[in-house]
């Protein structure tokens, strides 16, 4: 039982994963997360204005109920079935973090330098987090999907185009991880 | 009622995305380090598992809970939209260290300032939305 407070496996999550999109398969539905920013946008009214917003945005009903269990499993999840030993990144990663000023785990899940709640004082560090935001949002409409939708599903579904944008993805986060991220921090 | 068994799917995925912290800032960054194995891992054996699925699906014409066959469609062929909003996406997923589905995941186990990413998340949808025809697809 203790297993469960430790960090999981790769193998099972991953598997666990893969069950999860395959179920939603069996549903009648795909697996992609993305797609929500789009159908929130919609019912917050973008549709009065851009036509992409225009659309049949209930049928993404199911989707949003993914998310609303999402989130109450990452509730739960923290609340209730972590323990100090979890994040525990290797220490070179540690190190490399320090020499750009962010804090190590030490059990937490995100650092405090960049989304501790002192964040919402920082004009610098509410900057970094929105255009973090605007670029996820932008880059997978774009790539006609993110994570789910291209890694997971297009990938198991043996899609070329999923794994130029998997590429596309890995570029980016390179970029970001090596040469933006020591820059602004 | 019919959107219990989503609300459950969604409450694995979550439980199981945040236990294996792939939700986690730090497991991104270590990723794009190459200082471990475990997301490559995590991505590896869920597209394993999810091909092995779907290989099934195809060979055996399974059908769906609601007893139509299975289909699942292909992406549109393109190469530009791909890479180029793959690029932008990688950019935002290693500054932000979450990608759309943890944003939901870690707002909802009370990180609140991962509600400006999801608020960049929306407008970054939004701009999508406005200049959709003049990006080349």
């Amino acid at each position: 039982m203790e297993l469960i407070y430790h960090t999981w496996p790769w193998y099972i999550s991953g598997f666990i994963i893969g069950l999860v999109m395959l179920s939603l398969i069996y549903f009648g539905k795909t697996f992609g997360m993305s797609s929500n920013l789009r159908t929130l946008c919609s019912l917050a009214g973008a549709g009065k204005k851009v036509s992409f917003f225009n659309w049949n945005w209930k049928s993404q009903r199911w989707n949003l109920a993914v998310v609303a269990g999402a989130m109450l499993g990452g509730f739960v999840a923290t609340h209730y079935m972590s323990d100090p030993s979890n994040v525990s990144i290797n220490p070179k990663t540690i190190e490399k973090l320090q020499t750009i000023n962010i804090d190590a785990p030490e059990g937490k899940l995100m650092p405090d330098a960049l989304f501790s709640t002192q964040v919402f004082q920082s004009p610098k560090g509410m900057f970094i987090l929105l255009i973090g935001g605007l670029l996820i949002g932008f880059g997978s409409r774009y790539a006609g999907g993110c994570t789910s939708g291209h890694a997971i599903t297009g990938l198991s579904n043996l899609q070329l185009p999923s794994l130029k944008a998997v590429i596309g993805f890995f570029i980016g986060g390179l970029i970001m991880a090596h040469f933006i991220l020591p820059l602004i921090l | 009622m019919k959107l219990i068994k989503f609300i459950l799917v969604g409450f694995i995925f979550g439980i199981v995305l945040t236990k294996s912290e792939a939700v986690s800032w730090y497991r991104i960054y270590e990723m794009f380090q190459f200082q471990s194995f475990h997301m490559y891992g995590i991505i590896m054996v869920a597209v394993l598992t999810g091909m092995i699925g779907i290989q099934l699906i195809k060979k055996f014409k399974l059908k769906d809970c609601s007893g139509e066959p299975i289909c699942i469609g292909d992406k549109e062929p393109s190469t530009v939209r791909y890479l180029l909003g793959g690029v932008i996406f990688g950019l935002g997923w290693a500054l932000a260290g979450s990608c759309p589905g943890p944003i939901f995941i870690l707002i909802g186990a009370g990180f609140t300032t991962v509600i400006i990413v999801l608020l960049g998340a929306l407008l970054g949808t939004f701009l999508y939305g406005v200049l959709k025809d003049k990006l080349p697809h």
